[in-house]
């Protein structure tokens, strides 16, 4: 079995958010990045496919040279091969563009993609790229077993859960509960040292516009100071007179 | 040329956020000088579109989708939108509507913004205003496709009612065997109990609860408020509570009326998770908790005092405003 873990590079769960360049740039100054939390459940559930079933595990990401870190750190915790195709990722839709190209060139049977990015929260490359090559797909995906060409995934939908019963190849967006938070895997040092002579090979990008191009970033308005209460009466007073909840 | 709107139903019942969805199209349809026109699946009685501006109902009746499938219901999505010459197709943030939209997307040869928390600026261009950094900040963005999908975000533009004289048309879409390529197994969904998606008020406890055995009295107040309960994620990771229930930015995403936080400090994943709510209350016992700086009202004291009283307190209101 061949599986593609997508990683994105994305500022850590604490990073402060600024933008610079007349509020139409993300300000990385500062920003410590990491590999998408969604996604980084999903390489540990590839990394227990290749342990107890053999699989070969690439990671791959679009971005330029500053996304290399990342990618090291996915080969530091157990991936055989990293792809970094050399392109400024400007929408969902290319990114998914060039995926499906490199899932065309590399015949991956099964494609691992987080739920969202925690960054762009779009929520929709995965979809897209199981759109674009053919592919089954499932979404908020907690659960996955594989055995030979067959695939039983459980879907988290809204207040419940799903099984499904589907074939390879195959897409998932997937998120915690594919393994457990504390199944999360740190880089060894002997994991850092054979990443470093492990392949990470650079693809150029296929010719590809984007639909859409974010003109602006804008933070939300400062909160105004919390109205300390001392009574439940007073709460219950204020919430339904004041904020007009109840 | 009129904008599309998808309007999910569950059960043979059209949901709420559809109706938000509605109420948003005929904003759209308004700036643009046309009209709303909503898709309906095994809907059932959709008499209620119109009084949110729906001048047309495309109404699907099939019993291949009885249950919801991501491809077959994105495929008929599609055909409606070439049928009608859709420009703008609204979807919802459900997680079903987030499982077809990108498939919808690559069918329509579609711009798609997620997430969307406002009418568009401007048509032309064609600009909207999203959620993004997980509710840190917003993005304003252009579509530049000729069709375009908007995914409106839960609770931001609110229901408005907007009488219109709709007409109902059967529509019929050709749907192939590609479509039902997956087999739904089972579907396992607690009946009796509000989701975190659909509720408009959320009782969410921390690890100030001390243990899972101090849950009844989050349950009593989420009873007596009608409200879906959920947890941080350090309460999900230790197993107090199934994951489902574990809001932030890695769990699930709030948007609620009123968010109650019990015994939860307010880390920055949780706080992001959650940020989207109206107004939130907090009640905790360390005055310093970070989550007092992002809330709406707080009360400083023991949890295990503070939630059976305004329990009992809200029972008394609810009698009272009955």
């Amino acid at each position: 079995m061949k599986i593609l873990v997508c990683i994105s590079h994305v500022p850590d769960t604490t990073s402060k958010i600024n933008f610079t360049d007349n509020d139409t740039k993300f300000d990385t100054n500062g920003v410590q990045f990491v590999i998408n939390p969604n996604d980084e459940f999903g390489l540990t559930r590839a990394m227990w496919f290749k342990e107890k079933q053999g699989a070969t595990v690439h990671v791959v990401n679009i971005g330029g040279p500053e996304t290399e870190p990342t990618l090291r750190k996915a080969l530091a915790i157990g991936a055989d091969e990293a792809i970094r195709v050399n392109m400024t990722a400007t929408d969902g839709f290319s990114v998914a563009k060039q995926l499906a190209n490199v899932v065309k060139e590399g015949g991956y049977d099964l494609v691992i993609g987080g739920r969202e990015s925690i960054d762009y929260n779009g929520g929709m490359v995965p979809g897209m790229l199981a759109k674009l090559t053919g592919t089954n797909f499932v979404n908020t995906c907690i659960g996955l077993e594989i055995e030979g060409d067959k695939a039983t995934a459980i879907r988290e939908i809204d207040g419940g859960k799903e099984t499904l019963k589907t074939s390879l190849p195959l897409v998932i967006g997937g998120q915690k509960g594919l393994v457990e938070e504390s199944d999360l895997r740190i880089p060894n040092m002997r994991g850092i040292m054979q990443a470093r002579t492990k392949p990470l090979n650079i693809k150029e990008p296929i010719a590809s516009t984007g639909e859409t191009n974010t003109v602006a970033f804008q933070k939300p308005a400062p909160k105004g100071a919390v109205k300390l209460v001392n009574s439940v009466d007073e709460l219950v007073a204020l919430l339904h007179n004041e904020a007009k909840v109840i | 040329m009129s904008v599309l709107v998808y309007t999910e139903s569950e059960d043979g019942k059209i949901k709420k956020i559809a109706l938000e969805a509605v109420s948003y199209a005929k904003g759209i349809a308004d700036q643009m000088g046309t009209s709303v026109t909503a898709v309906a699946i095994n809907s059932g009685d959709t008499s209620e579109l119109g009084k949110y501006g729906a001048s047309k109902i495309l109404q699907v009746t099939d019993d291949k989708l009885n249950k919801f499938n991501a491809e077959g219901y994105a495929d008929v999505i599609a055909q409606a939108a070439k049928n009608e010459d859709t420009k703008v197709v609204v979807v919802t943030s459900s997680a079903n509507s987030k499982f077809l939209a990108p498939a919808l997307a690559v069918n329509l040869e579609a711009g798609y913004v997620p997430n969307v928390v406002a009418l568009p600026e401007s048509t032309s261009p064609f600009k909207v205003k999203s959620n993004v950094f997980t509710n840190k900040a917003f993005a304003t963005t252009e579509i530049k496709t000729d069709r375009k999908i908007i995914g409106l975000g839960k609770n931001s533009f609110g229901l408005k009612e907007n009488q219109t004289t709709a007409t109902s048309e059967a529509f019929s879409p050709n749907l192939d065997a590609h479509d039902f390529d997956m087999e739904i197994v089972s579907v396992d969904k607690a009946t009796d109990k509000v989701t975190i998606a659909d509720a408009e008020i959320v009782v969410s406890g921390g690890r100030g609860l001390k243990g899972p055995e101090n849950w009844g009295m989050i349950e009593d107040l989420a009873n007596v408020l009608g409200a879906a309960t959920a947890c941080s994620k350090p309460v999900s990771d230790m197993g107090w509570r199934p994951h489902s229930e574990h809001v932030g930015q890695t769990g699930k995403p709030v948007a609620a009326n009123l968010y109650i936080a019990i015994g939860i400090s307010g880390a920055i994943q949780h706080l992001a998770g959650i940020n989207a709510s109206k107004v939130k209350v907090v009640i905790n016992n360390d005055p310093e908790a970070p989550f007092f700086k992002a809330a709406d009202y707080g009360i400083v004291g023991d949890a295990f005092e503070i939630v059976p009283k305004l329990t009992e307190k809200l029972k008394e209101f609810k009698a009272q405003n009955a």
